[in-house]
C-alpha cells in the first residue's frame, strides 16, 4: 500500500473519531448560550445568534442549580478524603504489614469484586433508613469510604517499596504510625494523587446509589438534580444544556488536568494482581 | 506494638466499612429475596412472612422479567462486541507511526469517559430527537428519512447501544493502546523480512498477542454492560412500551417504586447469577481456545 495514501487514511480516520467524540461536548456547550426556543430549529443551529447567560442564571437562580452544585462538592471531597484514607491505610498492610491469613483475606476480597454493587443496594437502603440516614449526605458518603478497587490499586503500588527502608526505621525506634506518615506515604504520592481523581470522579459521577438514597431535593447532588430536571423540562434543550455544562464541566476540567495520573492509574488497575 | 494488632490497626477502617455497607448488605439480599418483605413489612416487621424461593418463582413466570433479561442481552450481545471492536479501532490508529498529534487524538477520544451519564445522555436526547435532532438531519441529507430514534421501540434500544458504545469505548481503547505498545517491535519486523502483509501481521501477531487483555476486556466490558440502567432511566424511562426497561431497572422499579423489596432483591440475585454463568462461560471457552 501506498505510504502517503495510509497516512492520510488513518489521520483522517482519527480526525473523524476526534470530531464524533467531541461534538456532542461541544454542542451542548454552544446551545447553552442559546436563547430559549433557539435550538429547536431546522437547521439545527451550530453556533447562538445572541450569546446569553440567561440559561445559567434560570438554574441558579429558580432551578436550585447552585445548591446542587454545592452538595455535589461537597460529597465527592469527603467521600475522596476519607476512602483515601482508609484505601491507603489498608493497601499498604496487605502490601507491606506481615499477619495471620493475609493472602487469603485479600483473595477473598479481589473474589468479592464479582457481586455486583447493586446486589447490596436494598438492604443497605434498609440499614441507612434504620439507622437514619436516608435522606442525607452521609447515606451517599458511608457506603463509599472504602472500595476494593483503592485497596487493591495501593497494595500494587505499595509493593514497590523496598523492606529495608521499613526495617531501617523500626531498628531506629519509630513507630508504626510514623513510619507510614513519614516514609510511606511520600512514597505513595503518585497512587494517592491518582486515586484521589479516580475516588472524586467516581463520586461526582455515580447515579443509582444517589438517585435511592437522597429523596429530597436539598441534597440531591448534580447527576440526580439534572436527571429530574430533565424529566421536568423535556422540551428545554437550552435549559437542559446548560444544567449539562454545570454537571460535566468540572470533572472534564480535572481530567484534563491530571490526564497523565488518571491514565496511569487506569493501567495499573487493570493489570491482573 | 506487636505486628499483628498493628496490621490489624491499618486495616480496620476499610474493613469494617466493606463488611457493613457491602458484605452484610448482600448476606442479608439473599435473605431478604426469601420473604415477601413489601410496603407493609417496612411499616411493621411482623407482617413479614418466609415464603422460600417463591420469588423467584414469580419472577421465571412473569413476562415483564424475561422481557428485561432480553432487553439486557441484546444490549451486552451488540453493545459489547460494537464497543470492544471500536476501541481496538481506535487504539490501532492511535498506535501506528503514521498517526500525527498522537496525546491530542487520545485524550479527544478519551474525553466522552470522564463525563457524567446523565448530562451526556441528556445531549444525546436532543441530538436524536425527531423533529430537531442533528441525527436526523444529517440523515436527511443522505435522503434517509426521519426516524423517530428514542419513540420507536425497534430504534431505542440501538440508540443507547450507540451511546453507551460513544461514552465508553475510550476507556478500552487505553487498555489496548497499552497492550499494542507491549508487543516486541522485532516480531513485526521478522513478519515484515518474511513478506507477510499488513493483514497477516494483525492476525497472526497483534490479535494472539493481545490474547489475554482482550479476555480480560472483555469480561469486564460485559458485566459492566449487564448494568444497565442510567441510561434507559435518563433517555426513555424504560420506554417505549418497555423496550429499554433492563433487569436492573426492573429491579430499581420492583424496590423503589412498589416497595416489593423481597422480589427485587430476588432479581438482583438472578443477575448476579446470570452475569456469573456468562463469565464462568467466557473464562472456560478462553482456556479451551488457549489449548487447541
Amino acid at each position: 500500500m501506498n505510504q502517503s495514501w495510509a497516512k492520510s487514511l488513518i489521520n483522517g480516520l482519527l480526525i473523524g473519531g476526534a470530531v464524533v467524540a467531541l461534538f456532542p461536548l461541544l454542542w451542548m456547550l454552544s446551545v447553552s448560550f442559546m436563547q430559549p426556543g433557539e435550538a429547536s430549529a431546522l437547521p439545527p443551529p451550530l453556533l447562538p445568534v445572541h450569546a446569553t447567560l440567561s440559561n445559567y442564571r434560570e438554574l441558579f437562580v429558580h432551578a436550585g442549580m447552585g445548591r446542587y452544585l454545592i452538595n455535589s462538592l461537597a460529597v465527592s471531597s469527603v467521600i475522596t478524603a476519607l476512602s483515601l484514607a482508609f484505601n491507603l491505610m489498608a493497601g499498604y498492610a496487605f502490601a507491606k504489614l506481615r499477619f495471620a491469613g493475609r493472602e487469603r483475606l485479600f483473595q477473598a476480597l479481589i473474589g468479592a469484586l464479582v457481586i455486583p454493587a447493586q446486589v447490596a443496594m436494598l438492604p443497605l437502603f434498609l440499614l441507612l433508613k434504620y439507622i437514619g440516614l436516608v435522606n442525607s449526605y452521609a447515606g451517599v458518603i458511608v457506603p463509599a469510604m472504602a472500595s476494593v478497587f483503592g485497596i487493591f490499586l495501593v497494595r500494587q503500588y505499595a509493593r514497590g517499596i523496598p523492606d529495608e527502608l521499613i526495617e531501617a526505621a523500626r531498628i531506629d525506634g519509630a513507630g508504626e504510625w510514623r513510619i507510614f506518615g513519614q516514609i510511606v506515604l511520600p512514597l505513595l504520592k503518585p497512587i494517592m494523587v491518582t486515586l484521589a481523581i479516580f475516588s472524586f470522579l467516581a463520586a461526582w459521577n455515580d447515579f443509582m446509589w444517589p438517585l435511592i438514597v437522597l429523596t429530597g431535593q436539598e441534597h440531591y447532588t448534580l447527576p440526580i438534580g439534572l436527571a429530574s430536571l430533565a424529566r421536568e423540562h423535556a422540551q428545554d434543550s437550552e435549559l437542559m444544556m446548560a444544567g449539562s455544562v454545570i454537571t460535566v464541566l468540572p470533572v472534564l476540567l480535572l481530567f484534563l488536568a491530571m490526564q497523565r495520573y488518571y491514565l496511569e492509574g487506569l493501567l495499573l488497575g487493570s493489570v491482573k494482581g | 506494638m506487636n505486628p499483628q494488632r498493628t496490621a490489624w490497626l491499618f486495616l480496620t477502617p476499610a474493613l469494617l466499612v466493606l463488611g457493613v455497607f457491602f458484605l452484610l448488605p448482600v448476606i442479608a439480599a439473599l435473605a431478604l429475596s426469601l420473604t415477601d418483605y413489601d410496603l407493609y413489612a417496612l411499616a411493621s416487621i411482623h407482617n413479614l412472612r418466609f415464603v422460600a424461593l417463591q420469588n423467584y418463582w414469580a419472577l421465571l413466570q412473569r413476562p415483564l422479567f424475561w422481557s428485561a433479561l432480553g432487553h439486557t442481552v441484546y444490549f451486552v450481545a451488540v453493545g459489547v462486541p460494537l464497543s470492544m471492536g471500536t476501541s481496538l479501532g481506535a487504539a490501532l490508529l492511535l498506535n501506528s507511526p503514521l498517526a500525527r498529534c498522537k496525546p491530542f487524538f487520545r485524550t479527544a477520544l478519551f474525553a466522552p469517559v470522564v463525563t457524567t451519564v446523565v448530562a451526556v445522555a441528556v445531549i444525546w436526547r436532543y441530538l436524536f430527537n425527531t423533529k430537531y435532532g442533528m441525527a436526523n438531519f444529517v440523515l436527511g441529507h443522505f435522503g434517509i428519512h426521519s426516524i423517530d430514534w428514542l419513540g420507536d421501540p425497534h430504534w431505542a434500544m440501538p440508540t443507547i447501544i450507540l451511546f453507551a458504545v460513544w461514552k465508553n469505548f475510550g476507556y478500552n481503547m487505553i487498555i489496548f493502546l497499552a497492550g499494542l505498545q507491549a508487543i516486541p517491535a522485532d516480531l513485526y519486523e521478522a513478519a515484515r523480512i518474511d513478506g507477510a502483509s499488513a493483514w497477516r501481521q494483525f492476525r497472526h501477531i497483534t490479535l494472539p498477542m493481545l490474547g489475554p487483555t482482550m479476555l480480560m476486556v472483555s469480561i469486564l466490558t460485559v458485566s459492566g454492560y449487564f448494568q444497565l440502567f442510567a441510561e434507559p432511566y435518563v433517555m426513555t424511562e424504560g420506554g417505549p412500551l418497555q423496550s429499554t426497561t433492563s433487569v436492573l431497572y426492573l429491579m430499581y422499579d420492583e424496590g423503589f417504586k412498589w416497595w416489593n423489596l423481597g422480589s427485587a432483591s430476588a432479581v438482583a440475585f438472578l443477575l448476579f447469577l446470570i452475569m456469573f454463568a456468562v463469565t464462568a462461560v467466557m473464562l472456560k471457552l478462553a482456556r479451551r481456545g488457549s489449548e487447541a
